[in-house]
């Protein structure tokens, strides 16, 4: 069957079975592989990208629940929020493997659309969807501290 | 210019390569060098057929280009742990190159060009550390030679700063890319002077920072799962949920009416199913119908193993020990006087890299083309050409960042890289792309092994030990040779100081379960064996457990750790008392040449430890990029902490229990504490940071509790199995 | 210098045998090993017909309204009626997203939900890290995950864990608590599909006992038969 998609603001045509995975559509038909496949069960969060703006775990949205959504990838990511995380997440070395990391971006991205001075309650809250078997955790924190700094004083 | 280069000047391209290159081998004319080194007869064999790489006029690891860019070539392989900036920090150092236009690319796999490239035992900066200065150097001098020559002044006149040669007394300056023509014809230098380690001006400093974060926050940085070519198909493996279980028979049937399922065959490790996409190669291999021959697979359930392990150490099965230590009067003499005795239970562990297994391989005649996380390259590129049935030269490996390995990948049978290859091989002329799903990955095997260890300490009336006897059950990582992964951190341990006799026994079963490296090796389990029984020695003694320690590396003269312990008590407050309900547990360890120090605050919940702040000391020599070495620590301490809490592969009759993170769980953000790294001033060449932060953590927080409950800590990890997955309580 | 370059002509022959003997060596031993190994005989099976395994299916059944007929005595009826209604009731399928925390649980041990997830205002999650960044409107087969359009937590004040079935049958009658008249209850366990997940619940999880309509039918009798909690 055939699916209308649209991803970072581009319309796309999907052949495919409705209940793959949109990961994997996004990855394999689309070539959007900023997205990763890490556990296939929403365990790790790696697959993060955002469905309306809300965080999602597209390993386990099938294909055919996701036509009616705008979706966003980690390429196609924008805004201010966006451009602050990215800069902090540098600033700080976050990454090591990095391999987790354009979930844990998506995931810190719609906490700070969300919450624009988040506690560090609130981020476990928002974060503990995301694994990092490199355990950045504290960088990671420290980075949505900044972030938020920084967006605190642009706006 | 000199004589040797206007009369030949392929002697000083030559030379060039065997004084820039890691184990460059020219042609005939250079055979009698070669035959004194084996690395470079190792590189002429492995290498035979093989192209040449790109050569630089500054040698395999240095290119400078006209945009005033210095690219540095990194031969290890970049899994997280931030090699490539440690790499280049060092080349730039020597080279007094402009940081901020220094970039990194990674090496395909060469002998010839750089030598072995084996990415393991956190010996990356520590190998590397003359080599990368000699490049570096060697590349100054040629920009010296070449501005000196340009301005008729004497080289040692000349001085080098952040890519701009200069000349203070008349005044003039140049940058590398001025020179650039000039210093590429200049000969290099045999033994360039390098600096002192006083005067380093980037090493040792925060300006070291790693070069992929900004591609790693944007998802542009490419891993071998993202790889994609032109007529590729994806192949995933359906594996015997054993292990030693062999294919018996299969039906394909259903597996090739999936759409997009292109191909179905069985290789030696399983039924190959090859798709279009990943799903459907998922799909397809759901939808096999399998029969496993187990005649000769492990059936046994985890209680079985444990209870086998702790029957092995108490002699009452045909597993023959072996000696690993023994000084003094040797094991027959009794004992004699008070003796403590303990036993630990360790579990088999799961490395579960975030980036699953993977490789994509294609094979045209001789040709085999390869694009992974090869963390062996060296190793993987004579297992592809073995597969493949061709010379290792004719295996051309691109080497990618991997999405973590803590060992998974660093295989000595580069086991999916071979099953890659051998679908490629199967497929010739079409790019295949092996997935694991983490299923795949978490029931492979490779796994820390699981161990037991009997502890006896005969005590003086002191309180310290004057004797040990120490039975440790555990299989060997590799096919041959003494099991000495599993007791280096007891062997020679300063714990054995006020002794006189110490009788350290290895017992090493052998059964189809595969074991492997996993991130700090045996390490992994000896740190908690002897930081625990420490601490119970020093409660037993009634001393304090940081003077207690200092008694033993005194009499052992291990001034390493007696600096990393002043500072580590100095820093955590250690003499300070905690509020109400929390304590602080202490350990130290050294591993691969490094001294790591850590105290954890850590209180009770529910009966299970929570952990809010590790203090950590680390001597690991010069420190060549700070920043990384801190954060090795954190991530370390977060590994470790994973294990400790929940780590734990569990077989029932024989099927791994743990298959994905519902089963497997790793550390969250809300669990992870806050972490200090202090690092101990060194003029001593730099030592590994990737695995050491690892090992101290288990025990730090076992004191803790014991501390707290006066409970010791007889296995890990510390949630049994129904209790594991009650993660997740905020500190 | 002169006393250094001397024995040049001798040491050359001899780094050049020596060289070459190894480098012989080496050949050989690896030739040796790889030829072994490329002629190591090895068959692998080539598919045929296998027949499909099906793994029996242990479905929990519930008694029928009429299976109680042998009490007389109403009371005890509508006890009775309500204890096998609690079979659903305290079903792990039921009790998980019944927590007593802001914590749901998970799978048929009734362990904690992995990742860290909270109720939230509105019971599906916090709004950082909602039900439905995982769970969407149908179970999944593809990741396991089950999904309900529904997908939300009980309200605290319907907490079933750790609580007493006749505990559970008291908080259901209070409208104050369970936010529902008795006729609406009835079509809450009637109709409501997040209720009727139980029984569909997808991957391996073992379903609540019975149907929906059969656990509908068994309320209905309690409720007719005077809605008499068990102690």
């Amino acid at each position: 069957m055939s699916f209308a998609l649209s991803v970072n603001g581009q319309a796309h045509l999907v052949e495919d079975d409705g209940d793959t995975p949109l990961l994997w559509i996004l990855r394999d038909r689309l070539s959007l592989t900023g997205t990763k496949y890490g556990c296939g069960v929403a365990q790790c969060g790696a697959c993060t990208v955002h469905l309306d703006g809300q965080p999602k775990r597209s390993c386990s949205i099938p294909l055919k629940a996701a036509t009616s959504a705008q979706i966003t990838t980690i390429e196609g990511a924008e805004g201010d929020e966006v451009r602050v995380v990215q800069a902090a997440w540098v600033a700080h070395d976050v990454p090591q493997c990095g391999f987790c990391q354009s979930g844990q971006i998506m995931s810190a991205i719609a906490l700070l659309r969300h919450n624009r001075r988040p506690t560090d309650q609130d981020i476990d809250l928002a974060m503990s969807g995301n694994l990092c078997r490199c355990a950045t955790y504290n960088r990671i924190r420290v980075a949505i501290h900044t972030a938020a700094a920084q967006l605190g004083q642009s706006t | 210019m000199s004589d040797l280069a206007e009369k030949n000047p392929r002697t000083l391209l030559t030379r060039r390569r065997l004084i820039l290159g890691g184990s460059l081998v020219g042609g005939a004319l250079v055979v009698g060098y070669v035959a004194t080194n084996p690395m470079q007869v190792v590189g002429a064999i492995l290498q035979a057929g093989g192209g040449d790489p790109d050569p630089s006029a500054f040698g395999p690891f240095i290119r400078i280009t006209a945009d005033g860019w210095v690219t540095i070539v990194n031969k290890q392989q970049e899994l997280g742990q931030g090699i490539h900036a440690g790499l280049a920090a060092i080349v730039a150092e020597e080279l007094d190159a402009d940081w901020d236009k220094v970039r990194v690319i990674d090496a395909r796999s060469n002998v010839r060009a750089y030598g072995v490239q084996i990415t393991a035992g956190s010996n990356s900066i520590a190998s590397n550390w003359d080599l990368m200065r000699n490049a570096g150097a060697a590349a100054r001098a040629m920009f010296v030679d070449a501005a000196a020559l340009r301005w008729d002044v004497p080289a040692d006149k000349i001085i080098v700063r952040d890519g701009i040669v200069s000349h203070p007394i008349s005044n003039r300056s140049a940058t590398f890319v001025d020179l650039l023509g000039d210093a590429s014809r200049q000969t290099p230098q045999q033994s360039p002077v390098l600096k002192q380690p006083r005067d380093f001006r980037l090493i040792g400093t925060d300006r070291v920072r790693r070069k992929d974060s900004l591609q790693k926050s944007t998802g542009a940085q490419v891993y071998t799962q993202d790889v994609q070519r032109l007529n590729m198909l994806v192949a995933v493996v359906a594996h015997s949920p054993r292990f030693g279980g062999t294919l018996a028979r299969f039906d394909a049937t259903d597996a090739l009416r999936v759409k997009g399922v292109v191909e179905v065959f069985a290789i030696e490790t399983g039924v190959a199913v090859l798709a279009e996409t990943t799903f459907a190669a998922i799909q397809g291999r759901a939808a096999l119908r399998i029969e496993w021959d187990d005649s000769e697979a492990e059936m046994r359930s985890t209680d079985e193993l444990t209870r086998y392990y702790q029957d092995i150490a108490a002699g009452r099965t045909d597993v023959e020990p072996s000696e690993f230590q023994a000084t003094g009067d040797g094991p027959e003499t009794p004992f004699d006087g008070e003796v403590a005795e303990f036993a630990f239970d360790f579990p088999y562990l799961a490395h579960a890299p975030m980036e699953t297994m993977d490789c994509v391989a294609e094979v045209n005649g001789w040709d085999v083309s390869i694009t992974s996380g090869a963390h062996l390259a060296t190793i993987d590129q004579v297992q592809a050409a073995l597969t493949a049935r061709t010379m290792p030269g004719k295996v051309n490996i691109e080497v990618l960042p991997a999405g973590g390995s803590f060992g998974r990948r660093g295989i000595m049978s580069s086991d999916y890289l071979v099953e890659c290859v051998r679908i490629a091989k199967r497929m010739e002329g079409r790019p295949i792309k092996l997935i694991w799903t983490r299923e795949d990955e978490m029931a492979s095997g490779y796994y820390r092994p699981m161990s037991h260890h009997r502890v006896w300490v005969e005590l003086g009336s002191d309180g310290f030990p004057t004797r040990w006897r120490v039975h440790t059950v555990c299989q060997s990582l590799l096919p041959v040779g003494p099991n000495l992964t599993a007791t280096e951190g007891i062997a020679n341990s300063p714990y054995f100081s006020t002794a006189t006799t110490v009788d350290g026994k290895i017992f090493t079963p052998a059964f189809p379960v595969i074991v492997g490296f996993w991130r700090s090796v045996g390490h992994s389990h000896t740190a908690m064996v002897m930081e625990h029984i420490i601490d119970q020695l020093a409660r037993r003694a009634g001393r304090d457990p940081a003077d207690y320690r200092r008694v033993f590396y005194e009499k052992a003269g291990d001034n390493r750790r007696l600096a990393v312990l002043e500072e580590l008590c100095r820093r955590a407050d250690w003499d300070k008392p905690l509020e109400a309900g929390w304590a602080r547990g202490l350990a130290i360890h050294e591993a691969f040449g490094t001294v790591v120090g850590q105290v954890a605050e850590v209180r009770m919940m529910e009966e299970r430890p929570v952990v809010r702040r590790v203090v950590s000391v680390v001597d690991c020599g010069i420190a060549v990029a700070p920043d990384q070495i801190a954060a090795q620590m954190e991530g370390g301490i977060g590994f470790g902490l994973s294990a400790a809490f929940y780590g734990e592969v569990t077989l029932q009759d024989g099927l791994v229990q743990e298959i994905n993170f519902r089963q497997y769980p790793i550390l969250r953000m809300n669990e992870m504490p806050a972490v200090e790294t202090h690092i101990i001033k060194s003029a001593n060449k730099p030592t590994g940071m990737g695995e050491p932060g690892v090992a101290p953590i288990a025990p730090a927080v076992a004191n803790a509790v014991l501390a707290l409950t006066g409970e010791a800590t007889q296995r890990l990890p510390f949630l049994n199995r129904d209790a594991r997955n009650s993660a997740g309580f905020s500190v | 210098m002169n006393a250094r370059q001397t024995p040049i002509p001798w040491t050359w022959r001899r780094r050049l045998k020596v060289g070459l003997l190894s480098i012989l060596a080496l050949t050989a031993v690896t030739g040796t090993i790889g030829i072994v190994y490329a002629l190591y005989p090895r068959t692998l099976p080539q598919t045929g017909p296998l027949e499909a395994r099906l793994l029996p299916a242990e479905i929990e059944r519930l008694r029928s309204v009429s299976d109680f007929d042998g009490i007389a005595d109403p009371a005890s009826r509508s006890v009775a009626f309500f204890e096998e209604a609690g079979r659903v009731l305290q079903h792990p399928r039921c009790l998980n997203c019944h927590p007593r925390t802001d914590r749901p649980t998970q799978t048929d041990a009734m362990r904690p939900h992995m990742p860290w997830v909270t109720r939230g205002l509105d019971g599906g999650g916090a709004s950082t890290l909602r039900c439905s960044t995982c769970h969407q409107a149908e179970n999944f087969a593809a990741s396991g995950v089950p999904g309900n359009p529904k997908w939300k937590l009980a309200p605290i004040e319907m907490a079933w864990q750790g609580q007493t079935l006749g505990n559970i049958c008291r908080q259901l009658l209070d409208p104050t608590r369970s936010h529902m008249t008795r006729d609406e209850l009835l079509h809450h366990v009637m109709e409501d599909e997040l209720v009727g997940w139980a029984w569909h619940p997808g991957g391996n999880r073992q379903p609540a006992p019975g149907t929906q309509q059969e656990f509908g039918s068994l309320i209905k009798a309690w409720l007719e038969t005077g809605a008499v909690c068990p102690q």
